[in-house]
């Protein structure tokens, strides 16, 4: 029998992602690319709002878009429609997307000449908010059909998220969401976040919206 | 159901290890896992012994948990509670003012091999 060794290692599981992410991130700076990890629920409304931000801003800057989903490649096509550069990722039955895949997607998308990446990641309030995916910006979406009180349910979700953004506003009366409860249980999670209301579907809060992505874009640039 | 990703990552770290201290076997690995990770220790180990075994370094090799309680500190009062019975706001003096301690570790401890 050789000698068994133990080796003490104290590193947390998902160390090696976090160092892949940092770097991946120190690359699309020098490249002024920003790199946006959108997440939320299924049906939030993820694809919407971003075919409604292109058609706003894809005159001024260069978008691309990276759908992340279990399988399909239906919201590659809706984005490319409204005038984006798009690639579908599968992750094959994962339920996140780590840096490892972010980075192959964006090799296959080209970041070259892009502003604005945005990486739609995997429909799901859990796991997305677990891995860092070298992202410059956390921008998480809750639809107002989902209730005010998910803050208390996700929390990690709104505490590692820049920007919470209720989405589908228009309707929040027929669901009895309260917007002042929910800003309430995320400032409980996380002091910092933006809250930024809005529909895509009237437009309202819009500009609010596009207004923080040409800022966050300004801000990376620089 | 990021435990898979989860179990992907630490066999990369593992393997480096591994390399790094030319271990041509690793045994056992130890985890220290905190109560509110929000990695749930079953499916780790299901897919720990999946993905383990598919590896030729950590083939067969036990992985051993160890759970972390998590103890959350009152900001306002200074005083620590147990995070699970209580969540954010303190016991003691009712303030949401409050950190987390310790309980949200996933971290390797140590490996145990030849």
């Amino acid at each position: 029998m050789e000698r068994i060794k133990v080796i003490e290692v104290k590193e947390d599981v998902l160390a090696n992602n976090d160092r892949a992410a940092a770097a991946l991130r120190e690359r699309l700076h020098d490249e002024k690319c920003l790199l946006i990890n959108l997440m939320s629920s299924p049906g939030s409304g993820k694809t919407t709002l971003l075919s409604a931000t292109l058609d706003a801003l894809a005159d001024e800057l260069s978008i691309g878009v990276m759908e992340a989903d279990v399988d399909s490649d239906v919201d590659a096509y809706t984005v490319r429609d409204h005038g984006a550069r798009a690639v579908q990722l599968h992750t094959g039955g994962m339920c996140h997307l780590d840096a490892a895949m972010c980075e192959q997607g964006l090799r296959e998308l080209g970041t070259q000449g892009l502003d604005l990446v945005f990486l739609e990641n995997v429909g799901n309030l859990i796991c997305p908010a677990e891995f860092d995916t070298g992202a410059a910006k956390k921008v998480m979406i809750l639809s107002t059909p989902e209730g005010h009180d998910k803050p208390l349910k996700y929390p990690l979700m709104f505490e590692v998220s820049d920007l919470v953004i209720v989405s589908k506003i228009d309707v929040a009366p027929y669901f009895d969401f309260d917007l002042a409860r929910f800003e309430e249980n995320v400032r409980l999670r996380n002091p910092r976040a933006q809250i930024l209301p809005l529909s895509a579907k009237t437009g309202e809060g819009m500009d609010a919206w596009t207004s923080w992505l040409r800022e966050a874009v300004r801000a990376w640039q620089a | 159901m990021h435990e898979l990703g989860i179990v992907f990552h630490m066999i990369e770290t593992l393997e480096s290890v591994g390399h790094a201290n030319e271990l041509a076997h690793i045994s056992r690995v130890t985890l220290n896992l905190g109560e509110v990770s929000g990695v749930l220790p079953d499916y780790l180990l299901d897919c720990w012994r999946w993905a383990a075994d598919r590896s030729e370094l950590l083939s067969g090799a036990e992985l051993d948990i160890v759970q972390v309680d998590a103890v959350t500190v009152c900001n306002a009062c200074g005083r620590t509670y147990p995070t699970v019975a209580h969540g954010k706001i303190c016991p003691h003096c009712g303030s949401p003012d409050t950190v987390l301690l310790r309980g949200n570790e996933a971290e390797i401890d140590t490996v145990e091999g030849w």
